[in-house]
């Protein structure tokens, strides 16, 4: 299952993503369902917009977040939201 | 829905909102959820009322959106509401038996920002299909999956288990590899409304819900990843009972054809609570301050075994509209827990659905009351009902 640094990432079908602002915060709609996102959660899905890579997406995070774990926490996010099927992927660059 | 659990300082907010557009359908499905008495409620909110609705719960933080009733695609403006729905910021589902839906009024929705399909089934293929619709539908929903595919949305198949057709799991399955499904939700009846009148008719035995979750399992192990198979086991096999809507009046706003704000799509039956309308009261009062959706939130209103059970937080005492149909009384511990003291209940009705099957399970639906206009009056006569009960 492992997604390779080149996957071009986007939202699945049917999944939008959005500000609440009576939860104040960002959240992942789909059919007949909805999750709260993380402030770096919310950064992650964010990106994932159809024109960037994995490997893109994880270097903006670097510069916009600090800390050591700042990239493996953002790849097992991607791994999870891709494995429940809330992020796919676009096409091969 | 997930949330970051039970999350108790911060004030409930109704997340799902269900907007029951109608209680008219063209089917007469024996199960149907709708409250027996739906004849006696014609007067059914306006376009602008509706408006109103929508945009207050959403200041008060509704996000998902349900379309349901009846058949919801019977009002005309169901265009404009989703519209107006996707303006505010909705995700917008509609529940459909796909009745009538053709390709213009698709593409209608379509434009006007429908975000999901839910497209429900009485059986796997036609003629059981369209004997418990009481009409003949099948091929129709067979269309309408093909053009809900065609126009990309994802396609949520739900189908409905009762005693007859729930052997039929693998059948059901297979079509819904065939159609392209995302999600299938194999959906065990459960036994408000219109289904609790039939009960002795619908419920399955416990070893045709042991074969059908096999079944259903094994499909998910071979499908993953291509299909999601959720399987809804009826709650009168369990042990403890369902978290009803996750606790009364804790994400989940119903409101009913005629303007009438529920806590879930039974609550209509239980005597003594006055549901205010939206007509008369703005949301957030109805939500916040009145005292029908406060009286069973949180846990103080709860007797012993729930008072002091620590599943409390998980189950919420299970159903109040359960409680009070099986046991007669709401804020008695859902008859469906193995600790309630009413349980016996439960195990009578297994018992007495069970009796029933040998004879005429498989072979006739005799008996069964379909939901249709002439049954609701027939057996509701308005004189019947609670005066508190509206
Ligand atoms: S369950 Fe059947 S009868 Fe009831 S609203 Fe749905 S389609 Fe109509
Ligand atoms: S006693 Fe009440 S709280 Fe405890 S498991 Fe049963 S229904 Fe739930």
């Amino acid at each position: 299952m492992a997604l390779s640094d080149q996957a071009v990432l986007s939202l699945s079908p049917g999944f939008r993503f959005q500000w609440e602002p009576a939860q104040q915060t960002h959240v992942l709609l789909f059919p007949e369902g909805m999750v709260k996102l993380n402030a770096s959660a919310a950064e992650i899905i964010r990106r994932c917009d159809g024109s960037r890579t994995l490997g893109a997406i994880i270097d903006e995070l670097g510069h916009s977040f600090t800390g050591d774990t700042v990239e493996d926490d953002a790849r097992s996010f991607v791994e999870r939201a891709y494995e429940r099927g809330w992020i796919c992927e676009a096409r091969a660059a | 829905m997930s949330e970051d659990g039970f999350a108790k300082p911060a004030p409930p907010k109704p997340l799902w909102l269900l907007a029951e557009l109608t209680y008219a359908c063209p089917l007469q499905c024996p199960y149907c959820s709708n409250p027996a008495d739906f004849d006696h409620y014609r007067d059914h909110l306006t376009t602008e009322e509706w408006e109103r609705v929508l945009v207050q719960a959403r200041t008060l933080g509704a996000a998902q959106l349900g379309f349901s009733g009846g058949e919801p695609l019977i009002r005309r403006d169901l265009e404009t509401l989703v519209a107006r729905a996707r303006a505010l910021g909705y995700y917008t589902n509609l529940i459909t038996s796909g009745w009538a839906l053709d390709e213009a009024r698709l593409g209608a929705l379509k434009e006007a920002g429908l975000d999901h399909i839910q497209l429900s089934f009485q059986g796997p293929q036609q003629q059981l299909n369209d004997r418990m619709a009481g009409a003949a539908v099948f091929e129709q929903k067979l269309a309408v999956a093909r053009l809900v595919k065609r126009f990309g949305y994802p396609m949520v198949l739900n189908f409905v288990l009762y005693r007859e057709n729930i052997d039929r799991v693998a059948e059901f399955l297979d079509l819904a590899v065939e159609l392209g499904a995302d999600y299938v939700e194999l959906a065990n009846t459960q036994y408000y409304g219109w289904a609790l009148l039939n009960r002795d008719r619908l419920l399955p035995t416990r070893q045709q819900l042991e074969r059908a979750e096999l079944v259903a399992n094994e499909y998910r192990r071979r499908l993953a990843g291509r299909m999601k198979v959720y399987y809804v086991v009826p709650d009168y096999y369990e042990d403890r009972p369902k978290a009803c809507s996750n606790g009364w009046g804790n994400f989940f706003l119903l409101v009913a054809p005629d303007g009438t704000a529920l806590p879930c799509h039974a609550a209509r039956v239980i005597p003594g609570l006055v549901f205010p309308n939206v007509r008369q009261a703005n949301l957030s009062w109805i939500w916040k301050e009145s005292p029908a959706f406060n009286r069973f939130r949180g846990f103080d209103w709860m007797r012993e075994p729930c008072r002091s059970c620590p599943e409390r937080f998980k189950d919420f005492g299970g159903c109040r509209c359960q409680a009070y149909l099986l046991a007669g009384d709401a804020a008695d511990t859902d008859p469906v827990c193995s600790l309630a003291p009413r349980h016996g209940l439960v195990l009578e009705a297994i018992r007495r659905a069970t009796a029933a099957t040998g004879v005429e399970a498989a072979v006739s639906d005799t008996g069964l009351i379909f939901r249709n206009v002439h049954n609701s009056r027939r057996l509701t006569a308005p004189l019947e009902r609670s005066p508190l009960g509206r």
